[in-house]
């Protein structure tokens, strides 16, 4: 039993995948929350309403932002939501810093079942398909049923996904802890 | 009453040919028809009539189905057997070759209970023979339009029983006829009018006006009646003659139904909109009669005149001696008639009916008189108009409908029908008379009955006008060819006979249905195979209309629009499977505010909707019992409230299915209060100018000022209308108007970077108040800053600063932008490489270069302010980056390249009229629309200008008449259970008056299993502008080579998928359904639009403009923009001339857009929507030179020459005329050029032929060859 490279990748692999799992789950509920609406006509007609659903969508897309928005001159309130954006890019990080660490560990199997969806993310990042700052995560366009039916689908995806390789790690942790 | 009652059943049974006529007739009733016919009251007289109008159409029909059968209409002249009728249908409904095999499906059973309940359903059973019974099996399963068919024919055969069958049912068999479903009550009322008229040739008709009817008729233009009138003089022996008492009947109970709606209006406010259709419709109406008529004359054959006697002596017969009737009839017509033979306009009838026309003529005849009865029955329409001239009318057809409807429709129908929709149900009311038309309809004369139906519904009756085009085709469906016959004849005749000056209504609709498709429409043709690399002429002569989707007579009738609402399948498919193996797109084309010239307004304390899933109530809910209805999209059971039990329109009690809301699928409701959170904003209109040198150069601030001086009066709004204006260049200006100043104060804010406002009031003033200042202001702003240095332009901060100016309230912002802005937020650089220009390869930068304006837009979004842009550049100003703030706030783009007040007149002038247009039209505001559809099918991508709220709901600021939207959609659950699809849209927005209201559209498509009948439903104009729509965004999200290939393998993927798997011919030919043929076309046309054409020097601003103009047209004026529409106008007559306000506005036929139909010796006129150009040919006639252009010979004519002289010459009135009946009614005002066959600009020109080869593309012929390589692989 040795506390090797491997070991430690595989601890902190456990780790970081508890934050993608929560931000999947995030992504979920954002997503969720962007597809329920009032139903109720008068609600819809409710100016504020308008405003407080306009806020919500781009507040949430503002969220799954690849970049920080780039705060409009004259727009206080655009410096503020500058802060807490950025669901996106650190759930990308995190994931090519796991792909990266078990190249260095040498564990090839680990790597090989990460790497598709590391090919899907930077997909994801270079292939916009709306504007250069945004993902598919663009307000006027995500509302579109079926782009919206697509990021549900992707973040239920993801979210199994982590939740394998969560056990996952936590096998191989064990197991080269125990094997060496 | 009971004759009136006759009457009603006849139409009914009118209606029924139109459709089913081919098959029923096809059946034994076909040569028995005739016959039997006569002996049929009134009504049954109708269905005879229709049966052998159905014969003589089926024929061409059954031949054109054949259509696989090679030939054109001419081969058919046989006369159709009943086994010929079998096939018949087999061929176009199901699968070509195949018989009826197809029971019912579900529809059908819906269908057949439909039926059951208009004629009795005993009635059809026993009295069907064999033959008819097998008819009706095939047709059950080839629609539930089939189970209408049905009825008719029952009523043929059982005259009695027709007798007995309610007026209503044959109000519905109407709108078969017309075809078109939204259109059907509006045709119909057209179509009275119009029967009437032919009518009236016969003496009876005459008479019967003046003494029943006269009120009725009087709708009608006055033109119209006069010449009638005088036809009248014929002594209409029969007063009673069945067609003209039926028609008078049906009329009346339009009327009478109208007239309901009228009183009913008291109750309801019913508005009408538009007042120049009315006029118009009537003229149309009666050029169908006309027509009719004419055919009947002309033939001289004895067959014809023996159909034509029968149809009339049936129609006759019931009340009095119909052969005298029929004699009557002829003689008047053929002696009016004359002139129908000079019409000629459409080519499509001498095609179909070489030898046969007499018969087919006489069919048409007795196709036309059921029309005109069906006609009769639609009163739905006529509630609307309360504040125009149609009221007037309606009431007096009241008066004559009274009489006339006896018997309601039949409660069978209520059952029968999905709809629930009881449309004709009045009859009784009817009868008990319309107070207020009475004394309306005396003062107009007897003839104005006919008109009077008409006019309620003008747009309507252009669309029956345009079946008429189809009739010409020999494949046309039964239905629709009785209709088309009638009509058609009766145009022509019309013209000739009468010559009516008004003719709006079809010229109109003609006109706004220029783009559609008309071809399609038949259904006997839409699914005949054709071999397109073989078929030269695959465009028609005239313009193409909607199909109409497969429903029965009644929902026909009640459907909404296809101006309104389209669907690229009219057939939905069951299953996302089918429409898979179809590789056709499914989704929806909207024009939910278009200008209507009626439509029903009602007031009402309850809104009746869904408990569930909030839908209106429509016309194809069913009401389970009196108290209860069950949604159409949901299925869910609901109560019916107790105020909607009384029914304001015939003030009576427990008759839900009257209420208006029923009776249209197309309503405006006034909200209560509920609707609104806060009270209804005012209009507010700022406008932000740009002042820099640049714009100062081009001078648009004059044309500007003047155009809003003129307009300030007409601006849409009330006594709280707001307005206020901006100017920016490098800093930002704002006007204070604070009445009681003496002077406008300008205020100036140069800090850019922290925007703020000077003032908090003032800025936006009431317009009332402040009136003179405003126009101070306006006279002094074009010289303001004629010196001024400042060339650069904070577009962004002042689009900030109108943000803020308006957020309280929210409106309208109107940006004038002539240059790249510089400075501040927003600022953008040049991005066009002018070398990149005719790249074949990649096209970049077609999506925006910053998200300022878009994130603009959506916090304009949520102010409720839109922002529309005005570009005016002759530099590249990314347009794709400004375009965003319009864009997704629901404004407008306009974009005038290269603008100049003086270098460029003819831009100046287009900047003129569209100015007028924007600043007069209606306006909505806070405005939310929502689409609904049926369980099972699910919307997803939107397309169009708005913000999407919801997965159903669109977010506009602003809605304006000139916005169209699409809509895709997806089959997620199987519609098996279920023969009827619905949709609607209900779009909620405050008025200008500060009135919140609800538009409501209801769309009906019936469901089909069979693939076949998924590519006989197709409507290729809406696909392709589904497509174009689709494209734009592959464009923007991927790459325009990516869209090009997308556009190609849509054509690739269905002709493969319709040769593979319904078309049993030979692989080696390019085969395409008729719905179909045109497809290519317009594909290559689209590939060759400025918005996705490769090759050809195309500036980056022109093809992003293109782009957001296909996104955000319309379907009519895009399919201008996409296929224009080609004329040779050096010979223009008046043959097939429509009358237009008092004009003769000549028809001449489209031609295909290739250099091979530009002769030398002549001058052409192309429509591309917004653009018109005049070519003319170095040969051309000098005498056409002089008289239209005013020039003595083709070299002195000018290079540039944007105007045709008003020259009082015959053949510049026809030009003028004609050119200016194209422009009505278009959102962008055109610009007129006219090109020298040597002139450096007809390369312009030449660039729209489209079917020509290019030097980067494909001729035609070529694309085929592509497509059919493509599809070999």
């Amino acid at each position: 039993m040795a506390f090797t490279f491997a070991a430690f990748c595989y601890m902190l692999s456990l780790v970081l995948c508890a934050a993608l799992i929560f931000f999947a789950i995030w992504h979920i509920i954002a997503f969720d929350e962007l597809r329920t609406d009032f139903k109720s006509p008068i609600d819809q007609c409710n100016p504020v309403h308008a405003r407080e659903r306009l806020r919500n969508i781009e507040r949430i897309c503002f969220l799954l932002r690849k970049v920080r928005g780039v705060p409009i001159k004259g727009r206080k309130e655009g410096k503020k939501e500058g802060r807490k954006e950025e669901l996106v890019l650190p759930e990308y990080s995190i994931h090519s810093l796991f792909c990266i660490m078990f190249l260095c560990a040498q564990e090839w199997l680990t790597l090989g079942l990460n790497v598709p969806l590391l090919f899907y993310h930077f997909w994801r990042y270079f292939h916009c398909p709306a504007d250069s700052s945004e993902l598919a995560y663009d307000p006027p366009v995500v509302m579109n049923a079926d782009t919206l039916s697509y990021c549900q689908k992707e973040a239920w995806c993801k979210l199994a996904f982590y939740l394998l390789s969560f056990f996952y790690y936590l096998y191989c942790m064990i197991y080269t802890l125990v094997s060496s | 009453m009971s004759a009136p009652a006759g009457s009603p059943h006849p139409a009914a049974s009118a209606r029924i040919p139109p459709k089913f006529a081919g098959a029923t007739a096809s059946g034994a009733a076909a040569p028995s028809g005739p016959g039997p016919a006569p002996h049929h009251q009134n009504g049954p007289a109708h269905s005879q009539m229709h049966v052998p109008s159905g014969y003589g159409l089926h024929h061409p029909n059954y031949i054109v189905p054949s259509g696989h059968f090679p030939q054109g209409p001419g081969k058919m002249t046989s006369l159709p057997l009943e086994s010929q009728h079998n096939d018949y249908y087999s061929g176009l409904y199901t699968v070509p070759t195949q018989n009826v095999v197809t029971p019912c499906t579900a529809n059908q059973s819906g269908a057949q209970q439909m039926y059951g309940r208009g004629p009795p359903a005993p009635h059809v059973v026993g009295s069907t023979p064999g033959s008819f019974q097998g008819a009706a099996s095939s047709a059950s399963h080839l629609y539930t339009s089939a189970s209408q068919p049905y009825s008719s024919f029952v009523n043929h055969y059982n005259s009695p029983a027709m007798y007995s069958v309610n007026s209503s049912v044959a109000s519905q068999g109407f709108p078969s006829t017309c075809g078109h479903y939204a259109m059907s009550t509006i045709s119909n009322a057209v179509y009275p009018s119009v029967s009437y008229p032919s009518l009236p040739a016969g003496d009876p008709y005459g008479q019967m006006f003046t003494s029943q009817n006269a009120p009725t008729v009087r709708p009608v233009k006055d033109n119209s009646f006069p010449g009638q009138n005088t036809v009248i003089s014929y002594p209409s022996p029969l007063p009673p003659p069945l067609s003209q008492q039926q028609r008078q009947q049906q009329q009346q109970q339009q009327q009478q139904q109208q007239q309901q709606q009228q009183q009913s209006l008291s109750g309801y406010n019913t508005l009408s909109w538009s007042a120049p259709g009315l006029p118009s419709t009537p003229d149309s109406l009666i050029r169908n009669h006309t027509g009719s008529l004419a055919p009947t004359n002309n033939n001289p054959t004895n067959t014809v005149a023996d159909s034509l006697s029968c149809a009339v002596m049936q129609n006759v017969q019931p009340r009095k001696s119909s052969p005298v009737v029929s004699t009557v009839l002829s003689g008047p017509s053929s002696t009016r008639m004359p002139s129908a033979a000079k019409h000629p306009t459409e080519p499509v009838v001498p095609v179909t009916q070489p030898s046969e026309l007499l018969q087919q003529k006489g069919m048409q005849y007795g196709e036309y008189v059921n029309n005109q009865a069906s006609s009769a029955p639609t009163p739905l329409s006529s509630t609307s108009d309360d504040e125009e001239e149609e009221e007037e009318d309606e009431e007096a057809g009241v008066d004559s409908s009274s009489t006339t409807s006896s018997a309601s429709p039949m409660p069978n129908s209520y059952d029968a029908l999905e709809g629930g929709s009881y449309p004709d149900v009045h009859s009784s009311s009817a009868s008990s008379p319309a107070p207020d038309p009475a004394p309306e309809a005396d003062p107009a004369p007897a003839p104005a009955p006919a008109p009077a139906p008409a006019a309620p519904q003008p747009s309507k009756m252009a669309k029956p006008f345009g079946y008429g085009y189809p009739i010409l085709q020999p494949g046309y469906q039964n239905a629709a060819a009785p209709l088309n016959s009638g009509v058609h004849p009766s145009s022509q005749g019309y013209s000739g006979f009468q010559q009516y000056p008004q003719y709006p209504g079809v010229n109109q609709l003609s006109s706004g249905l220029g783009g559609l498709s008309l071809q399609s429409s038949p259904q006997p043709e839409s699914l005949r195979p054709i071999n397109l690399t073989q078929e030269r002429n695959v465009l028609p002569v005239t313009p193409v209309w909607p199909p109409v989707p497969n429903l029965n007579l009644e929902l026909k009738k009640l459907n909404c629009s296809p101006d309104s609402f389209r669907c690229t399948l009219t057939n939905i498919p069951q299953t996302q499977a089918i429409l898979n193996k179809a590789k056709l797109p499914l989704g929806l084309l909207l024009h939910p505010f278009r200008d209507l010239t009626q439509l029903p307004v009602i007031t009402s304390n309850t809104i009746v909707r869904c408990r569930s899933c909030r839908t209106y109530i429509n016309p194809f809910v069913s009401f389970i019992d009196q108290r209860r209805w069950k949604c159409n999209l949901c299925y869910r059971v609901n109560d019916v409230p107790e105020e909607f039990m009384y029914n304001p329109l015939t003030r009576s009690y427990g008759e839900p299915h009257k209420r208006p809301e029923v009776q249209n699928s197309t309503v405006e409701f006034i909200a209560s209060s509920d609707y609104m959170l806060r009270p209804p904003q005012p209009a507010v209109y700022l406008f932000v100018l740009d002042v820099s040198h640049n714009a100062v150069e081009a001078g648009y601030l004059t044309i500007l000022c003047q155009s809003l001086l003129e307009n300030l009066d007409k601006l849409p709004g009330d006594s709280r209308t707001r307005i206020g204006f901006m100017t920016f260049d490098s800093t930002i200006h704002f006007y204070n108007l604070q009445e009681g100043l003496s002077q406008p104060q300008m205020l100036i804010v140069s800090d850019i970077d922290d925007v703020f406002l000077p003032t908090p009031d003032s800025l936006l003033v009431n317009l009332y108040e402040s009136k003179e200042l405003i126009k101070d202001l306006l006279n002094a702003l074009p010289n303001m800053f004629t010196n001024t240095r400042e060339t650069h332009s904070a577009l962004g901060p002042a689009l900030q600063a109108a943000f803020k100016l308006m957020s309280p309230t929210g409106g309208r912002v109107s940006v004038f932008q002539t240059q790249l802005p510089s400075l501040g937020a927003g600022l953008l650089q040049s991005r066009e490489d002018p070398n990149q220009r005719s790249s074949t390869k990649v096209v970049q930068h077609l999506g925006p270069a910053t998200d300022f304006y878009k994130k603009l837009a959506l916090d304009c979004s949520g102010q409720q302010t839109a922002v529309d842009l005005f570009l005016l550049s002759s530099q590249y100003s990314d347009l794709a980056s400004l375009a965003c703030m319009s864009k997704y706030s629901a404004g407008c783009i306009y974009y005038y390249p290269s603008f100049h007040h003086t270098h460029n007149p003819s831009q100046a002038e287009k900047l003129q009229k569209d100015l007028k247009r924007y600043l007069t039209r209606k306006i909505g505001f806070e405005a939310v629309m929502r689409i609904r559809c049926t369980k099972g099918l699910s919307m997803h991508t939107f397309h169009g200008n708005f913000f999407v709220r919801s997965t159903d709901l669109l977010s506009l600021a602003n809605i304006n008449p000139d916005a169209g939207f699409a809509v895709q959609l997806s089959i997620e659950e199987s519609l098996t259970d279920t023969s009827l699809v619905c949709f609607q849209t209900a779009l909620l927005y405050t008025s200008s008056k500060g009135e919140r209201r609800i538009r409501v559209h209801t769309l009906c498509l019936p469901v089909v299993s069979s693939l076949a009948d998924v590519y006989a439903g197709v409507d290729v104009q809406a696909a392709i502008c589904l497509l174009a729509n689709m494209a734009v965004d592959r464009s923007v999200s991927s790459s325009l080579s990516d869209a090009r290939d997308a556009l190609v393998n849509a054509v690739v993927d269905s002709l493969s998928a319709y040769g593979s798997t319904v078309s049993n011919l030979q692989h080696s030919a390019l085969i395409a359904p008729g719905s179909l043929k045109l497809f290519p076309l317009y594909v290559l046309a689209l590939l060759k639009q400025k918005a996705f054409r490769t090759g050809t020097s195309t500036r980056l601003d022109d093809r992003v403009y293109a782009m957001c103009q296909i996104k955000s047209q319309p379907l009519v004026h895009l399919m201008k923009m996409i296929h224009p529409n080609l004329y040779r106008i050096d010979r223009l007559t008046d043959e097939g001339a429509i009358h237009v306000n008092d004009r003769v506005v000549p028809q001449p036929p489209l031609q295909k857009l290739s250099a091979e139909k530009l002769t030398r010796e002549g001058a052409f006129l192309m429509d591309c929507g917004s653009v018109f150009y005049i070519w003319i040919g170095k040969g051309c006639d000098n005498n056409f030179i002089e008289d239209v252009l005013g020039y003595p010979n083709f070299a002195s004519i000018p290079q540039k020459m944007t105007h045709l002289p008003e020259l009082d010459t015959l053949s510049s009135e026809r030009t003028r005329s004609f050119i200016t009946w194209l422009k009505d009614g278009r959102p962008l005002s055109a610009v007129l050029h006219v090109v020298k066959d040597e002139s450096p600009a007809k390369t312009e020109f030449f660039q729209h032929l489209i079917e020509d080869r290019t030097e980067a593309a494909f001729s035609y012929y070529e694309f085929l060859l592509h497509v059919q390589q493509q599809i070999c692989k």
